[in-house]
């Protein structure tokens, strides 16, 4: 699958607090979510974001509280894409449980700038940004988490198991 | 001969039904207790009843705990606790927590004996890590992993590598376990310890009580970790033997087993740590602070809302009042906790010392009620998060310190020790 979006920066260590500060965690609709999302950084970030844009961060994106509220902020924002220079274990893990597709890729926070467009090639982790020619490669999806994508989130994939 | 294991590999083999286990491979493992609260359950619950599943895996095995905004703040966070209570009597969930039995998750389930050594415990929360001072392998997760453990009694887990982490020397007057832990990540950074588990082990964290080990492996993922961990010894027997309802394992790590980093501190030279904004790293020792006039010192959390917690601040609070710009916030951390203080006097301390005393709630500490930040405003805290806007506005300040610390604190109107007083 292949992602291409306008590039939203943002820095080192960006925690769930700034992504969906803890006021707003009193609803689980994604869309209400998106409102807010990025709020502790940039309050005006829900508003200018357009569908499929994509975040590029530096190193421990994610970090902090076990919220899902974040990546569903980020998706109910219209973010196609998060990469960074490195995530946060939990975040990492519920990206991939909840469908928020991410990339972990060195360089990219110098290589890449801010309004740059970029497309992910998510089978084979290519990294292009178009507007400076710039290439990268990803990490790659360990096989297992793979599979998760492939079925569609955590929950698909273990009821999908139960079913067979 | 076996393969040299650590501890937490030993117990993730135990639940995976394997001998051994290695860094790096993905496994399935049993948990012994899946646990979320009012902000994350509710997603969990969604998922659930989307999945058509008659019923959960073991009505024992899930812990639900309304903590994060109850005493309910508002409409919204009573529906979400209308759904978690709803779940809890449909599917006969042993362990939901109604108000006046409620507590701060991670100090209520290892006083109620929910938690044991050699557990796998996951939780829809970050600071699950905390039990892995009781000797268990425990690690937060989002909600769509606990509606899955839920479901299945399972989860997935990378084998983390481990890093040991040895103590020694003398520990000074007023240096607490949270000044070892903010003092650690000080050391290794917020993403020093990503997807390892940290082994706290040493002669200290052999003299340390169960209050200070627990603030220890409590803040582990403010360095990354998926995990802290220590080793059990009489001093987690003698809390664990009146709690336990059930049997459980003690592991220990071979002496040869292989660790991704050895880290060795001496505590001689350690004083208490204050960490600035706007990350726990930011440690500094108590005597390098300089003026930083506080508004707010708030003691609790499930960090640091025990009663040895509560103890420490009441020695440095009694017969002192609070400077007269300041507010004071002590959180008990749950119902036992609160009637023990009240037991003991603490609490005509903090009054007299015209502190107030909240009901258990993690409300503070990630802003969201009960003692909010405005522009500006600084606070001391005993909580584990100093990020932008943490405690309220975007343009506030929270110094993470011990309870001592922040008794002082609000004694003397800005950071400071004890020993100033």
């Amino acid at each position: 699958m292949k992602i291409e979006g306008r590039v939203w920066k943002f820095g080192d260590n960006i925690d769930t607090d700034v992504i969906i500060p803890a006021p707003y965690l009193v609803t689980t609709d994604t869309g209400e979510l998106g409102k807010h999302c990025m709020e502790g950084v940039d309050a005006t970030f829900a508003e200018k974001v357009r569908p499929g844009d994509i975040i590029v961060a530096g190193k421990n994106f994610g970090c902090g509280s076990s919220r899902e509220h974040a990546p569903m902020a980020i998706k109910g924002a219209g973010i196609s894409c998060v990469i960074a220079e490195s995530f946060a274990r939990i975040f990492f893990r519920n990206a991939f449980n909840m469908g928020l597709s991410i990339s972990e890729c060195s360089g990219v926070s110098q290589g890449i700038q801010e309004g740059d467009q970029v497309s992910v090639d998510q089978d084979t982790g290519e990294i292009i940004d178009h507007t400076n020619g710039k290439q990268f490669f990803a990490n790659p999806i360990p096989p297992f988490m793979r599979e998760l994508l492939e079925a569609g989130g955590l929950m698909s994939y273990i009821l999908n198991k139960r079913r067979t | 001969m076996s393969m040299p294991q650590t501890i937490t590999e030993k117990i993730l083999a135990a639940h995976a039904g394997r001998d051994t286990v290695v860094p790096g491979e993905l496994i399935n493992v049993r948990i012994d207790m899946a646990l979320a609260n009012d902000i994350t359950a509710p997603i969990a619950i969604d998922l659930f009843e989307k999945s058509h599943v008659e019923s959960v895996f073991d009505p024992e095995k899930i812990a639900l705990v309304p903590d994060h905004f109850v005493p309910n703040k508002d409409i919204q966070s009573a529906v979400q606790v209308q759904a978690m209570r709803a779940f809890a009597r449909k599917y006969h969930i042993k362990h939901f927590f109604e108000l006046g039995e409620m507590g701060i998750e991670h100090v209520l389930l290892p006083e109620q004996g929910l938690v044991l050594p050699g557990d796998v415990v996951i939780g829809a929360d970050s600071h699950t890590c905390t039990y892995g001072a009781l000797g268990s392998f425990a690690t937060g997760v989002g909600s769509t992993d606990i509606a899955a453990a839920m479901i299945t009694g399972e989860t997935w887990f990378k084998v983390p590598e481990s890093i040991k982490f040895v103590y020694h020397g003398r520990l000074r007057k007023w240096v607490s376990g949270k000044d070892l832990i903010l003092y650690t990540i000080g050391d290794i950074g917020v993403d020093g310890a990503t997807y390892k588990a940290m082994e706290f082990t040493g002669d200290v964290i052999k003299g340390l009580a169960m209050s200070d080990r627990m603030t220890m492996a409590n803040m582990a993922i403010e360095a990354g970790a998926k995990s802290g961990i220590i080793a059990p010894d009489e001093v987690t027997l003698d809390y664990i033997r009146p709690r336990a309802k059930r049997p459980f394992e003690c592991y220990t790590s071979d002496p040869d087993a292989a660790y991704a980093d050895v880290r060795t501190y001496d505590v001689s030279d350690i004083e208490p740590q204050v960490a600035f904004p706007y990350l726990p790293e930011n440690t500094r020792g108590i005597s390098t602070v300089g003026t930083v006039p506080i508004d707010q010192a708030v003691i609790g959390s499930c960090t640091n809302g025990r009663i040895e917690d509560l103890r420490v601040a009441a020695r440095v609070l009694n017969g002192r009042a609070i400077d007269k710009n300041m507010r004071l916030i002590i959180v008990p951390a749950t119902p036992a906790i609160y009637r023990q203080a009240m037991a003991e006097g603490l609490l005509e301390v903090f009054l007299a010392a015209k502190g107030i005393v909240s009901p258990p709630t993690c409300g503070p500490c990630l802003g969201g009620f009960m003692g909010i930040l405005g522009p500006g405003e600084r606070a001391v805290s005993t909580t584990n998060r100093n990020f932008v806007g943490r405690m309220g506005h975007s343009s506030s300040e929270v110094y993470l310190v011990s309870p001592a610390v922040a008794a002082a604190s609000a004694v003397l109107g800005r950071i400071g020790s004890p020993e100033e007083l």
